[in-house]
């Protein structure tokens, strides 16, 4: 115990929190980034799929593959896919684009899950009375069926997105700075796992547990307003 | 020139055949009054003629024009003619009532906002509702919530009106206010198509009642025939039996 204490005092140096204050970063804007590309990608998706919205059929077929396809894939293999895909074309790109673009497609496919769902909880009538007065397919779901869907959409959707942040440890895999590789390499530079791995246990926690009670009091606010 | 025909409509759900050969002629200023037992196809009837549901043959003229079902642009210029009050009322669960009956009006027809403002509260106000109009769907009871429907078709200023059940939820003295309105619109020559089965209603305020059985108009007449004097079997024994309720 002394010489864990001993060991922390030379392991919180300013060099390493600094390191660790890096990762921590780009584990946000990699969580960050991914869910709010991967949820516009997602959404838009979950419209094209919609026969009320979208009536080319292969449009339809082709969200719909995508998405089957998508939620398949583990996060590890996608990722794989991504880095050689990017190799492939001959793209020179950094890691961290390469993981945050395979966070994006794997939150799009499950958004667009989320986001279907939604749609589908709404009573087809209000389509029906949105058509009758000639109201487009987006505007409807814009004025009428999105603000009614946003209840069933929400919960589902952060509870993934708290899900997604600690999936972007796997990125760690190919060399990308968050804060599991930062634990990784300090821990291969003599530092002892309990320190390093519990550090980032916290910073994790840290930043998962205040988006969970954000989606508990979100659900609560959604839920007395129950078509609003 | 009738103001709507009708004739040889065909509509399936799936496979199923719901409406057959329905041939039906309604002049400018006209009350239809289509009564007939459930399931008979009387809300399928409206839904075609709005577009909502394609029909698989047959021809709707409206004032001359023959109407293409299939054509998104034709059919944007044909639902500007209807408006519809539906059987569950259809009104957006997010709106209050003044919004459900404004919103057509500013959003699609691109009008005045404070004019059409305006207009809604005073068919809010006609209907009974000037009290409710900051109220949602849910807040509401079947009859207000019927009401706010028929505010909101009004105020789309149809050709014409198509009303199912709308009498259903409504209590006597709001069926007065319902029906004066009605006779009122009908007098500056709206045309209207209504689903009801309130025999006094009917009577008073229909030119003509179709009754429609197993998706097929068995028979049309003006109300005193075919409540006091119906030409076929099938009518008769319907009439018999919401005459006995
Ligand atoms: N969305 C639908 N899908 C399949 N079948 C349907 C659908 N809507 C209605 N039907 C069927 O079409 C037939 C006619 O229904 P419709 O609603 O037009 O009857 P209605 O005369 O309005 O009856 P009610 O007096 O009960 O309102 C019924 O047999 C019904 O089961
Ligand atoms: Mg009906």
């Amino acid at each position: 115990m002394a010489a864990l204490i001993e060991e922390a005092g030379r392991f919180y140096s300013y060099y390493n929190l600094i390191y660790l204050g890096k990762a921590f970063l780009f584990t946000i804007l990699l969580s960050f980034a991914g869910c709010g590309i991967g949820f516009v990608l997602g959404a838009g998706l979950a419209v094209m799929r919609h026969p009320r919205i979208v009536s080319f059929a292969p449009l339809r077929w082709f969200a719909l593959l995508y998405v089957e396809l998508f939620r398949r894939i583990p996060f590890l293999v996608l990722l794989m896919v991504v880095f050689f895909a990017f190799q492939l074309a001959g793209a020179d790109v950094t890691m961290f684009t390469v993981a945050a673009t395979t966070v994006a497609l794997s939150a799009s496919a499950f958004s667009a899950e989320n986001v279907r769902a939604g749609l589908e909880s709404i009573h087809p009538n209000q389509w029906d009375a949105a058509e009758a007065m000639n109201m487009g397919g987006l505007t409807a779901l814009r004025r009428v069926v999105l603000p009614q869907s946003w209840r069933v959409i929400i919960p589902p959707s952060m509870t993934y997105s708290v899900g997604l942040v600690k999936a972007t440890s796997i990125a760690s895999q190919i060399g990308v700075l968050e804060l599991t590789y930062a634990a990784k390499i300090l821990n291969q530079k003599g530092f002892s796992a309990a320190l390093c791995f519990g550090t980032i246990l916290v910073l994790y926690f840290c930043l998962c547990y205040p988006l969970n009670l954000f989606a508990t009091s979100l659900e609560k606010r959604l839920a007395p307003s129950r078509n609003r | 020139m009738p103001h709507l025909a009708i004739d040889n409509l065909n509509a399936d759900y799936g496979a199923t055949p719901i409406l057959r050969d329905v041939d039906l002629s309604v002049e400018r200023g006209e009350i239809v009054a289509i009564i007939g037992p459930s399931g008979s196809g009387k809300s399928t009837l409206l839904r075609v003629l709005t577009g909502l549901l394609k029909p698989r043959s047959g021809r709707v003229e409206i004032a001359g024009e023959v109407v293409n079902y299939t054509s998104a642009a034709a059919l944007r210029k044909v639902r500007d003619r209807f408006a519809i009050v539906f059987q569950q009322y259809n009104l957006f669960q997010n709106m209050t009532a003044l919004r459900n009956v404004t919103i057509a009006p500013t959003i699609v027809k691109k009008r005045n906002a404070a004019e059409v403002e305006r207009e809604a509260r005073a068919l809010l106000e006609k209907v009974g509702l000037s009290h409710r109009i900051d109220a949602y769907p849910d807040e509401m009871s079947g009859g207000q919530q019927q009401r706010v429907a028929i505010a909101r078709a009004l105020a789309l200023k149809p050709e014409i009106l198509l009303l199912d059940e709308v009498t259903s939820a409504l209590d006597p003295e709001l069926v007065a206010e319902v029906l004066d309105t009605i006779r009122t619109l009908a007098s500056e020559g709206m045309t209207m198509l209504i689903v009801s089965h309130e025999m006094a209603f009917v009577r008073e305020v229909a030119t003509k009642v179709v009754f429609m059985a197993d998706g097929r108009i068995v028979e049309v007449g003006p109300p005193a025939q075919i409540f006091d004097a119906p030409q076929t079997e099938r009518c008769a024994e319907f009439v018999r039996r919401i005459l006995r309720h």
